[in-house]
């Protein structure tokens, strides 16, 4: 089935503790060619049926509505994932075979 | 709803006057303070009402208390699920409508009411990334609202801090906002436990018939069972104030 990904991030304006946390472990384990680390949230979203224009506007507004809070965070992308469409075909073909 | 008493049974005891007075107490599914909560509206003489977040109706009830806990495991965001039961749309239009119904918000109500857009501003995590809990002093900085009346501006109170997503931000517009509009309902005296802006514990609506904030008034209204008061050692009920501030609104009571 095909999924909606859904990608947030903290704004760049607040302070994101769990990241400072994680560049302060990172040289602890020799991870030393990192400056910065922001933690963010992914979202996978799965539709039942195709993706149509109407089924990503709800995406986008669930994306901002509720899997985001624009007080601290920005939807930083949404988007369909490609590898599930080729899933999809090759289901789809799979039974089309099937019934064949 | 369970049938279990949201209260102990205290034994007899005089029917206080303004018994009358029913707060709601919301309980959403990984509420922990609801009893706490209900039991501190009971001590400052008001009857408290058990309220279900999947109610359809608000029901008979003069104020409304969010309690603190941990709805939906804080999945998501701090109350950012809670924000969307069914009861919460109820007291949202309650608190904006001309009954302007007041509505607390201790801890993770607090968060429920910034998810919810009654409030502005957010909570994130602490900035040292750990729960904390202790005894905090906090600055009373409205003594003019629904839940602060029987406070006096400046004057200093100890209450039971705990929390993890304790620390309040938002842009600096809005905190000019709140600071101009007298909204900056609680600081954080001594020391910012958690990195909050400004030192804000609490704010209220432009109304003051909302307040939020993220320390926990319900855990210091009796002896025994209450913080410690930094100067004098003896047992602070200072949270009783803000029961009492509401029942003395509703009664339409003088400051």
């Amino acid at each position: 089935m095909p999924r909606i990904v859904v990608d947030v991030m903290p704004k760049p304006e607040i302070l994101d503790p769990q990241g400072k946390a994680i560049v302060g472990a990172l040289p602890r384990l020799g991870f030393t060619a990192f400056s910065g680390v922001r933690q963010g949230k992914r979202f996978e979203l799965t539709v039942e049926g195709p993706v149509t224009d109407e089924v990503l506007e709800q995406a986008r507004n669930a994306a901002t509505t509720m899997l985001s809070n624009p007080v601290i965070e920005d939807v930083v992308n949404v988007e369909v994932l490609a590898e599930d469409a080729e899933d999809t075909a090759a289901a789809g073909a799979a039974a089309a075979g099937a019934e064949a | 709803m369970s049938e279990t008493p949201l209260i102990a049974d205290l034994g007899t005891k005089e029917e206080a006057p303004l018994s009358g007075a029913r707060i709601g107490v919301v309980t959403f599914p990984g509420t922990l303070d609801d009893r706490d909560a209900a039991r501190a509206v009971r001590l400052a003489g008001g009857t408290p009402v058990a309220l279900w977040h999947a109610d359809e109706t608000l029901g008979d009830v003069d104020a409304v208390v969010l309690p603190g806990g941990f709805s939906y495991g804080d999945y998501l965001r701090a109350g950012a699920i809670a924000r969307f039961a069914p009861l919460m749309s109820k007291i949202v239009d309650a608190a904006k409508s001309d009954a302007k119904l007041p509505v607390l918000g201790i801890c993770n109500g607090f968060q429920i009411l910034t998810e919810s857009h009654l409030l502005p501003g957010s909570m994130v995590k602490n900035d040292h990334l750990k729960f904390i809990c202790r005894d905090q002093v906090l600055r009373v900085e409205n003594a003019e609202t629904a839940w602060t009346n029987q406070f006096e501006a400046g004057q200093e109170i100890t209450v039971v801090l705990k929390n993890q997503d304790g620390q309040y931000v938002a842009d600096e517009k809005t905190l000019d906002e709140l600071e101009g509009e007298g909204r900056v309902a609680f600081r954080y005296v001594g020391w910012n436990p958690n990195g909050s802006r400004r030192g804000i514990a609490g704010i209220t609506n432009a109304a003051g018939n909302v307040v939020g904030l993220m320390p926990h008034p319900e855990h210091a209204v009796e002896p025994g069972f209450a913080p410690l008061d930094g100067d004098t050692g003896a047992y602070s009920t200072d949270g009783l104030g803000f029961f009492t501030s509401v029942l003395n609104q509703l009664v339409g009571g003088a400051k």
